[in-house]
């Protein structure tokens, strides 16, 4: 069990206790103070470099982990991997080597295979990884946001601030996730934060979407949705992976807003004070009806939003916290 | 800590083995008075002063020096409260420092700001809060003022106003808050 990301890496949420997971959400409260000001910088990573390789496409990650280095003042190598030598066939070792030979802190990476972060800091033991998507496994940052996000809006919502509610909020709160629970990396990584937090899981999606199996992990199945929603207090919505072949998983599109998508009649289901969330990017009309994601139950965008100070809270501790206990007069 | 006398510091997560009390809650409720009473000497007016606590330590004390300006000026001071973990040098050297609000609401430029921190040691928290203070604004003048001065600076600091001079070894640690002053180690 990981008690601390302090001087480590984070490539998963799988095995990180709640303490931990407690200590990247209270730091990154304090960064959202910076990102308010008119100078949106500290010098936390002054002189560090940060790697950001990213072999799979991505808006929001990748924007919100080199502006986020950035607002710690760290320099950010950013690796453009369609205009590479990756497309002249060089091995993730040779690529990472490489890298590496300039002299860096820490590699923020993107991967289509599970596992590769894992790898990458086997590569390079020296190097703090963290895990910005892997293939199928685990999406940590986006597990962490999630939760901050939960935190901070219940938080507001009882008028105190998510410092001082810690992982209270969290207990036996409904966290209801649906859809493509199979391809899912942020489906991974949420349902290990909430659990972590104390929160009770519960999944839903066709048979065909569910892992092969469900071993280990603290969730049950739902069997009625339409119930399920009117339980949850939470209600965090997955994209279907096309690029994945999520296609051939479901008889279609249409077949699969009818069943699982959150449609306008499905919204009236829940609860009033239910918050609806979704990593984006969404399939609008598919898995969550264009209305219900601009409605004001949907905390997308405040998602988005703390992708920033949860990214800088994940940098700073793995990159400046050393583990050795120390005085700090 | 009148029951007990070990105490968990904020920050370090050590646990402080008090060995004696240097100053009473009564010692530390006049030095407090005494430098409100300096802060109201020193700046002619009060208008454009502003309090700034350094997380943790100086927090109680800068809430503390507002309510006796208030009484002796019956002007309202503002208060802010300002957390440097991110600004520290010694990142390398000691772990991440566990980090507590900062509070500006307010541009800094043109003002005079008082900082108050507890206790004053090497000097680097200061330097810090000095390169913290510049980004909220540019202030006309920062003073300090500090419950205890136990010495051993590492750079060019002089507090402006001091509660108590303590000279002490640099194995010792100080505890300070507004219930008052403890000499002893940290394990």
């Amino acid at each position: 069990m990981i008690t601390s990301i302090r001087g480590g890496n984070l490539l998963s949420l799988n095995n990180v206790s709640k303490e931990a997971i407690l200590e990247v959400l209270d730091t990154a409260e304090s960064f959202v103070e910076v990102n308010k000001r008119t100078i949106k910088k500290v010098p936390a990573l002054k002189g560090r470099v940060v790697a950001s390789l990213f072999f799979e496409e991505s808006t929001r990650t990748r924007l919100s982990f080199e502006t986020a280095a950035k607002r710690l003042s760290a320099d950010v190598l950013s690796l453009a991997v369609a205009s590479s030598s990756v497309k002249k066939g060089e091995s993730l070792r040779d690529t990472i080597a490489t890298i590496d030979a300039l002299g860096i802190d820490a590699v923020v990476m993107r991967h289509q295979s599970s596992g590769a972060a894992l790898q990458v800091s086997k590569y390079v033991p020296h190097v703090h990884v963290l895990n910005a998507g892997d293939g199928q496994h685990q999406h940590p940052t986006q597990g962490l946001l999630d939760a901050f996000t939960v935190r901070q809006v219940l938080a507001e919502r009882r008028g105190t601030s998510g410092l001082e509610s810690g992982a209270e909020l969290f207990q036996g709160l409904r966290v209801l996730i649906v859809g493509d629970i199979r391809h899912s990396r942020v489906a991974r990584s949420d349902i290990a934060a909430y659990a972590a937090l104390g929160a009770e899981v519960r999944i839903a999606a066709p048979g065909t979407l569910l892992p092969s199996s469900l071993e280990g992990w603290p969730v049950t199945v739902v069997d009625d949705f339409d119930e399920a929603l009117a339980w949850a207090d939470v209600v965090g919505l997955l994209r279907l992976q096309k690029e994945r072949g999520t296609g051939s998983f479901v008889p279609g599109l249409g077949e699969f807003t009818q069943s699982y998508g959150l449609t306008l009649s499905r919204q009236k289901l829940l609860k009033p004070s239910a918050l609806i969330m979704h990593p984006g990017p969404m399939n609008r009309g598919v898995e969550i009806d264009s209305r219900v994601a601009d409605s004001s139950q949907a905390i997308i965008e405040r998602q988005v939003a703390n992708g920033v100070p949860v990214r800088m809270a994940a940098l700073y501790l793995t990159i400046a916290g050393s583990s050795e206990g120390s005085d700090n007069d | 800590m009148s029951s007990t006398n070990e105490r968990q510091t904020p920050n370090g997560g050590l646990t402080f083995f008090a060995k004696s009390q240097l100053l009473s809650a009564d010692d530390v409720a006049r030095g407090l008075k005494r430098m409100a009473h300096e802060i109201v000497e020193r700046n002619e007016s009060l208008d454009d002063v502003v309090i700034i606590g350094l997380q943790t330590g100086g927090k109680p004390f800068a809430e503390k020096i507002v309510e006796l300006l208030r009484d002796i000026s019956k002007s309202e001071v503002p208060l802010g409260m300002l957390d440097v973990s991110f600004y520290r040098d010694d990142l390398s050297l000691h772990p991440v420092a566990k980090s507590a609000q900062t509070i500006i609401d307010e541009d800094l430029t043109g003002k005079t700001v008082i900082l108050v921190d507890d206790v004053l040691y090497t000097g680097r928290t200061i330097r810090a809060s000095f390169n913290a203070l510049s980004d909220y604004g540019r202030p006309n003048a920062i003073q300090l003022c500090v419950m205890v001065d136990r010495g051993h600076r590492e750079l060019p600091i002089r507090p402006d106003f001091v509660g108590k001079n303590l000279p002490t070894s640099e194995a010792e640690a100080i505890v300070a808050n507004l219930e008052g002053v403890w000499i002893g180690e940290k394990k």
